[in-house]
């Protein structure tokens, strides 16, 4: 039996209390082979550094559990084939450290200056719809010959006075 | 980040600066935990990137260790791999 943490990442669409259930089974996998959870955590819905599998935040928990590796392996297993799970972090810890984390730590000074809650889906910005027909241009008006800018004003003199001629 | 501590020695030579000593090292040194990324990201460059030891004047065994914990900290996205 050894002393191992491990941190699951779950989606960030399911409830708190799916979360909760989620993580009770995992803990049955562990306790059904005789191991033992010295520490369960649930950091929150916390937003991810980078995106994972589209989602932008999930679900943390934290266990610190005392197991053997085959049942370790299992749990594993189980939490690979669940879709629901994004990430897992397994670790070898020496032992358990009685204290909240500091995740916890900090997330209990946060709450003194109130929670800014969820800010909620911005929801679908609709279709803009068709632009609709440009309608037709009409007539090109006749063309110019010589700019009126690129012509020299010397040049532009001469050739009004040859048509005054 | 780059402050150094200037001793005695420094105060005949001005240019030559005393070392600052580990960080992690010591009676009182905090433990390197991958979880805390605020003392994690003390160690992390701007763009995300692991601060060399030559700078940030880590022991070579803290600093494998401060490597190993920044890395678990990214795999769980509680740290950038890179902020652009």
């Amino acid at each position: 039996m050894r002393l191992y943490e491990s941190v699951f990442i779950a989606r960030q669409d399911i409830s708190s209390s799916q979360v909760e259930t989620m993580a009770d089974e995992f803990a049955g996998i562990i306790t059904n082979a005789g191991g033992k959870i010295h520490k369960r955590e649930y950091w929150g819905l916390r937003s991810l550094a980078y995106r994972i599998k589209k989602n932008r935040k999930g679900h943390y928990i934290m266990f610190n559990l005392e197991t053997d590796g085959e049942t370790l392996k299992e749990y594993e297993r189980i939490m690979r084939l669940n879709e629901d799970v994004l990430r897992f972090l397994n670790i070898r810890i020496e032992e358990v450290d009685e204290n909240p984390s500091i995740i916890m730590q900090n997330k209990g000074e946060r709450s003194d200056r109130g929670d800014r809650g969820d800010r909620g889906d911005r929801g679908d910005r609709g279709d803009r719809g068709d632009r609709g027909d440009r309608g037709d241009r009409g007539s090109r008006p006749p063309r110019q010959e010589a700019k009126p800018e690129e012509a020299k004003p010397q040049e532009a003199a001469s050739e009004e006075a040859k048509s005054e001629e | 980040m780059t402050q150094l501590e200037i001793k005695r020695e420094a105060v005949r030579k001005p240019f030559g600066r005393r070392r600052k000593s580990c960080p992690f090292s010591g009676p009182n040194a905090q433990p390197i935990d991958y979880k805390d990324t605020k003392l994690l990201s003390r160690y992390t460059s701007e763009r995300g990137k692991i601060v060399p030891s030559r700078i940030s004047a880590v022991s070579a065994k803290k600093q494998r260790e401060l490597a190993v914990a920044i890395k678990r900290s990214r795999f769980l996205a509680l740290m950038p791999y890179v902020t652009s």
